[in-house]
């Protein structure tokens, strides 16, 4: 790639990390005395960051810009320069993260309002926006790999932020702990690549990755992966995405829905030029995109807990977007539109499970949720529109970007082409079944709610970041698959899009597809819609049911073969540290205490016996003396 | 009178004082027995001067006998004043000293 200096605005563009990092420092620092404005400071600072983000990109015009800032760290070979590259797809990201995280900001100031701590979420919140735009804005892996850092702390800290709650403390470990697994990878893949390569920067590698064997780049590639399943929650690392919903719904909505999780995506996107060079690492990459899309396809069919479902559904659709890198070239650029409209669908459903559940008295079990449509109107339209954009309802967000990813799959042309594309289709009709499941429980029928609850509508500082997501949701997927394409803004970073032969026409795509998702509608309406819903779960049901609950008993297998051994290893290294180490040096105190005690015995006061022992010992010396001289 | 007569005088007397030191215990025979022991060494180390013609056995002679005689007084002091403590001048009742 050929970047070019910053010039103008784009030399400013540090201030799109700075502003909010800047906000979380007063917000952290300031204390108390920042409570009655803090939110606003912190909802300022990432307004402050989009319209900033929104200048650049005007101003970039196609080019791929590099701004040099300083020596990150400078040691022998390794010269680390902290700088940050701005092109075509950061600025896609940059524009998604401050845009949805300036109107999830916004929803906050009404969700939170009632939290003696809301200072303290803004300016975690303010935190997460910062590691994340160093997270895209990067231009190279020791950078990124410190805002990959950063959003996991963020993550961590606001998964916690309920953190007198057990569950809330448990999700957030877990979820530190899972990504620490993959954090491994990546850091890993940067020591082979520091290693082998002599360099960190995206184009000091991208341009020589070419040279190394194919090993090393297939480990590399893998490596990457391994970073990206982690912070992604893709299989084998998506048991704590789901258990991540135990933090504030606006988190779910802007890190566990929209943004961060999709770092995985912009990672192997990002890495594109090695993963041209190793098809072992992109046909793992696409086993795990099909897996995982799968998995959590299923896993969000027998969820009660609305938020439960959203990130069944999110994990599903990253296992999309992954299906689409996986594929190539071909595919990287469905990935980011599929990325881009789920960013603004998936935060717009999450806000509106935000919406029901503060109406709701916060609970988030849909079993007692039932006929909210007509008391929350305006709830209701914008999670409807959500709804309909994910299930990929024709013309709506949804369709467009799901469709183009299920068309690059069949272009593969080989028999995996359909066995993939096929599993796409069949996922697409679970993923009706599983968000109409939750429209019905949620906004259909008869009210089954606990009592003292009486639902009503948001107030509108919530609602107008909904209705804004909502038209997003709408427009999205037309605007960038069909009015300005995604594919010709990003040209400078993946080439020029090819007119490539479809082996099925997008037509019949299209039609397979929505008939599938009707179908997975319908039987949605025959299991949950026509009849009378239970308040508890039905105990009676079939393995397949139980399997689902249990997310396919992921939880049961990390525990089984990595938290167990992992106990019983802790629990060794405890015993060898009480009874060995410990026992070996108490063992020799014990036992010289306990001879010198002895000895003292020997003191007996007689001055008689220690003359006789002082003329023993002097004969002993003159009969050593005698043998010597004799001898 | 050969050296040899000397020498197994000296070692006599010498055996004398160390059975003497071990086996009695009144301290003032204890002393008494000290002393012997140091001038049986007395005469070991004249006898040697002689047998070598030289004087220096009998300088060291000279010195042993400076130093018993401090050594007779500061040992009668202490002895004395266990006694006055004690009521006894027996090595084995002062036995305090020990683990």
């Amino acid at each position: 790639m050929d970047t070019v200096p910053a010039d103008g605005l784009l030399a400013a563009s540090w201030l799109l990390i700075a502003l909010p990092l800047a906000g979380a420092a007063v917000l952290l620092l300031g204390g108390r005395r920042t409570d009655r404005w803090g939110h606003l400071l912190g909802t300022g600072t990432v307004v402050a960051a989009f319209v900033l983000g929104l200048l650049c990109t005007f101003a970039l015009d196609g080019r791929q810009v590099d701004v040099d800032l300083f020596t990150f760290a400078a040691t022998g070979s390794l010269d680390v320069q902290a700088g940050l590259l701005y092109d075509p797809l950061s600025a896609v990201f940059v524009l998604l993260i401050t845009g949805v995280g300036a109107l999830i900001h916004v929803y906050s100031i009404g969700y939170m309002a009632h939290d003696p701590r809301r200072r303290r979420f803004f300016a975690y919140l303010n935190l997460f926006i910062a590691a994340m735009l160093l997270l895209v804005l990067a231009d190279n892996f020791v950078a990124l790999y410190v805002g990959w850092e950063g959003v996991g702390l963020a993550s961590y800290l606001l998964i916690a932020f309920w953190h007198e709650r057990p569950s809330a403390a448990t999700a957030a470990k877990k979820a530190f702990i899972m990504n620490r697994v993959g954090d491994v990878g990546l850091a890993l893949a940067i020591f082979v690549m520091f290693a082998q390569l002599g360099t960190v920067t995206f184009e000091g590698v991208f341009g020589s990755v070419g040279v190394l064997a194919g090993g090393t780049v297939t480990a590399i590639g893998l490596l990457l992966l391994l970073g990206a399943c982690g912070k992604s929650g893709q299989f084998p690392l998506q048991a704590w995405l789901p258990d991540a919903m135990e933090g504030p719904t606006p988190v779910s909505a802007l890190i566990h829905a929209a943004t961060m999780v999709t770092a995985g995506v912009y990672l192997i996107a990002r890495s594109a030029p090695i993963y041209d060079q190793t098809p072992t690492a992109r046909a793992v990459v696409l086993a795990v995109g099909a897996v995982t899309l799968m998995i959590g396809a299923i896993a969000g069919c027998a969820q009660d807990d609305i938020k439960k479902v959203l990130a069944y559904s999110t994990v599903s659709q990253i296992g999309y977007m992954f299906l689409a890198v996986g594929l190539g070239p071909a595919g990287y650029v469905a990935a980011l539109a599929h990325l881009l409209t789920h960013g603004f669908f998936k935060a717009g459903l999450f806000l509106g499970a935000g919406s029901v559940m503060h109406a709701m008295n916060d609970s988030v079990d849909m079993r007692r949720y039932g006929g909210l449509a007509s008391k929350m109107k305006v709830t209701f339209v914008t999670f409807g529109l959500g709804y309909l954009a994910l299930i990929g309802f024709p013309f709506l967000s949804g369709f467009y970007s799901k469709d183009a990813i299920i068309e690059a799959a069949f272009d593969r042309g080989d028999g995996w082409g359909y066995v993939l594309g096929a599993v796409a289709i069949l996922a697409a009709g679970l993923t009706a079944f599983y968000m109409t499941r939750l429209m019905l429980l949620t906004f259909g029928g008869r009210p089954r709610w606990e009592d003292g609850v009486h639902p009503h509508e948001s107030p509108s500082v919530m609602t107008v970041p909904m209705i804004v997501l909502a038209v997003g949701s709408v427009l999205a997927g037309f605007l960038l698959v069909v009015a300005f394409p995604l594919e010709e803004w990003l040209a400078p970073v993946f080439g020029e899009p090819e007119g490539a032969e479809h082996v099925v026409a997008p037509l019949v795509v299209s039609v397979l597809v929505t008939l599938v998702m009707v179908l997975g509608a319908g039987t949605a309406w025959l299991f949950v819609g026509r009849r009378e819903v239970p308040l508890t779960a039905p105990v009676r049901v079939s393995p397949v049911v139980r399997a689902a609950r249990r997310a396919l008993y992921a939880d049961t297998v990390n525990e089984s073969l990595f938290m167990r051994p992992g106990q019983w290893l802790t629990r060794a290294l405890v015993f060898v540290d009480n009874r060995g180490v410990d026992g070996a040096v108490n063992g020799l105190a014990a036992t010289l205490g306990g001879s010198s005690s002895r000895l003292g015995r020997a003191q007996t006061g007689f001055v008689r016996s220690y003359a006789l022992s002082m003329l023993g010992g002097a004969v002993v010396v003159a009969g050593a003396l005698l043998a010597v001289t004799a001898g | 009178m050969s050296l040899t007569h000397y020498l197994v005088l000296a070692a006599i007397l010498f055996t004398i004082g160390a059975v003497g030191v071990l086996v009695r215990r009144n301290a003032i025979v204890v002393f008494m027995c000290i002393e012997l022991m140091l001038n049986s060494v007395n005469l070991t180390l004249v006898t040697f001067a002689r047998a070598s013609g030289t004087l220096d056995g009998q300088i060291m002679a000279f010195f042993v006998m400076v130093v018993a005689a401090a050594e007779v007084v500061v040992g009668l002091a202490i002895i004395m004043s266990i006694y006055r403590t004690r009521r006894s001048a027996s090595v084995d009742d002062a036995n305090l000293l020990k683990y």
